[in-house]
């Protein structure tokens, strides 16, 4: 965990609100495992920092990408090479691979796709092979296909059916549910329970990376609560903390 | 130069301390910055037992601050005790142990409990907003003070600091009424009450609909309560609500604080009071101040 004031050495627009920003940031690159997020200041007039997830990590740069949805995100948006910004990382826990088998399957959803990128690299370094399947509204909201095909085997469907299949997610997962050693998922939380819910009835392990609206980041403040079932099946809930416990849980553990 | 000031017979090394609930236990921060640089540490507030908080979102934003209704969560006083005391000890620095109850009679026991442990300072929180019985019901009226803070100091054993509510018409009755109950100590102020509407969902933003707000934005009112208190009661305060820096504190002090407590702003810089103490001491060196402590009060009207 890291405080660093990086160099954005690139930007890019994706279009339909969406922006990629590469960052110097040596020391959190250093230590970032995939399915961490970092934590960033955006301007001045926004008090509280804005957590996005990794998407890549090479060598000593980081990318991020992120929709615009308020002022924070805007301002983000607008930076460009030679800014800088400051950025807290790697904050949280990511997925554990080794509990996924040797063909576990990486599903993003919309803007929960960018970080599954860095987990499907990882896997396949693990020696693993993954295979990806990612969801979008439509073809205009599709991003980073490319990146994903050149590590392995990636279903893309969208709702309207304007690229890749027709359907959901988890129409594609439930087709080729059998193939699987695990499932890792990011994405809207309707879209995490429906294939928590799959990954039970086929009996594989699934990790979940879940969303809540954040304050410190670092797990001091404890606003980012997420309900999760008592250990050892007692009855009742406890409250664990998206940005320190997670924001990847066990999706056995987290009350739909 | 002497940063030091004394709380009623603790001295800390400098006046900067951290907000109860915007610190947890020390643990995060102490990744950022070596917990010995503070004067004192505010602990998570603590209840009898432990409190699970409420559902999320437990957050909104605001121009310059931010509503939270964490409400309480927290481990347990026994096991603050036994796991966090421990923890903090191993730095140099004071521990401002705060707890809140549902009662008087849980007020009491928590009070005695703590007194007994290795703590150096109680910080009683009557002003909690995110809770449904007790909390800020007992910092808002001048008789309900009176009942539980008399109550409360038969048992304390160490100095005890009321931490006075902003809800409120009048904060100097409130303080007075603290102070002849048997408060060593005041700490001001805690959250204001306010509340935020999605206006695309048309629902609150926070699970528990208004909020406590905290951050730069409130600091203007901080002050103000902290001058108004100054005036009316002669022991220690310790000023908080929205601090970012030295200059702020600075100006807490002027208001009339003894000490500071710097919570909100550390979740935009976890370093900020590391940054905060150096800008202090710039602030002493370009004055010719030699101890911080000319400057409680100091305002000059």
């Amino acid at each position: 965990m890291k405080q660093e004031i990086c160099m954005v050495t690139n930007r890019q627009e994706y279009g339909n609100g969406l922006f990629a920003l590469t960052l110097h940031a040596p020391n959190i690159a250093a230590e970032a495992k995939c399915g961490q997020f970092v934590h960033i200041t955006c301007g001045e007039g926004n008090l509280l920092r804005r957590p996005i997830s990794i998407c890549d990590v090479e060598g000593e740069t980081l990318k991020i990408v992120f929709q615009v949805k308020g002022e924070g995100t805007k301002w983000l948006s607008r930076r460009s090479a030679k800014h800088t910004v400051d950025v807290l990382g790697p904050l949280g826990h990511g997925f554990d691979l080794n509990a996924l088998g040797e063909r576990p399957v990486m599903i993003g959803g919309g803007i929960g796709v960018p970080p599954m990128l860095y987990t499907m690299k990882n896997a396949k370094a693990n020696s693993a092979s993954p295979t990806a399947i990612l969801g979008f509204r439509n073809k205009d909201a599709v991003i980073l296909t490319e990146d994903f095909e050149k590590v392995g085997d990636t279903h893309i469907c969208t709702d309207d059916g304007s690229f890749g299949t027709h359907g959901f997610v988890t129409n594609v997962l439930e087709q080729h549910i059998s193939k699987f050693t695990g499932i890792c998922a990011c994405g809207p939380k309707l879209m995490l329970k429906a294939i928590a819910q799959l990954a039970e009835k086929a009996g594989l392990p699934c990790q979940v990376s879940m969303e809540e609206r954040m304050g410190c980041g670092i797990g001091a403040c404890l606003v980012c609560a997420c309900e999760l079932k008592l250990r050892d099946g007692e009855q009742g809930v406890r409250y664990g903390h998206v940005c320190k416990d997670g924001p990847v849980f066990d999706a056995k553990e987290v009350v739909w | 130069m002497d940063l030091s000031v004394n709380i009623c017979g603790v001295e800390l090394k400098n006046p900067i301390t951290t907000a109860s609930g915007t610190f947890g236990f020390g643990h995060e921060y102490g990744e950022f910055f070596d917990l010995s640089m503070l004067g004192g540490i505010g602990v998570k507030g603590l209840t009898p037992t432990e409190r699970l908080g409420n559902p999320a979102p437990r957050i909104a934003e605001t121009p310059m601050g931010i509503l939270n209704c964490v409400g309480l969560q927290n481990p347990g006083i026994d096991k603050f005790i036994e796991e966090q005391i421990p923890f903090l000890r191993q730095y140099d620095t004071k521990i401002i142990a705060n707890v809140s109850g549902n009662t008087v009679e849980e007020y009491c026991g928590m009070i005695e409990k703590i007194s007994d442990s290795d703590i150096d300072l109680i910080e009683m929180n009557i002003s909690c907003p995110n809770v449904k019985c007790g909390g800020m019901a007992f910092g808002t009226q001048v008789n309900m003070v009176e009942e539980v803070v008399s109550a409360a100091k038969k048992y304390a054993k160490k100095p005890l600091i009321v931490k006075l509510s902003p809800n409120v018409t009048d904060i100097s009755e409130i303080a007075r009424a603290a102070v002849a109950s048997g408060a060593d100590a005041l700490s001001l102020i805690n959250t204001l009450l306010g509340m935020r509407i999605d206006v695309d969902s048309r629902k609150p933003i926070l699970s528990n609909i208004m909020g406590g707000m905290s951050g730069p934005a409130v600091f203007p009112v901080a002050v103000r309560m902290v001058y108004q208190v100054r005036k009316a009661v002669d022991v220690p305060i310790i000023g908080m609500g929205g601090i970012r820096n030295g200059r702020d504190i600075v100006e807490m002090m002027l208001a009339g604080a003894d000490a500071v407590a710097m919570g909100t702003v550390m979740f935009a810089d976890p370093m900020a009071p590391v940054k905060a103490l150096d800008e202090l001491k710039e602030y002493m060196q370009k004055h010719g101040i030699e101890k911080v402590t000319e400057l409680t009060g100091a305002v000059q009207i």
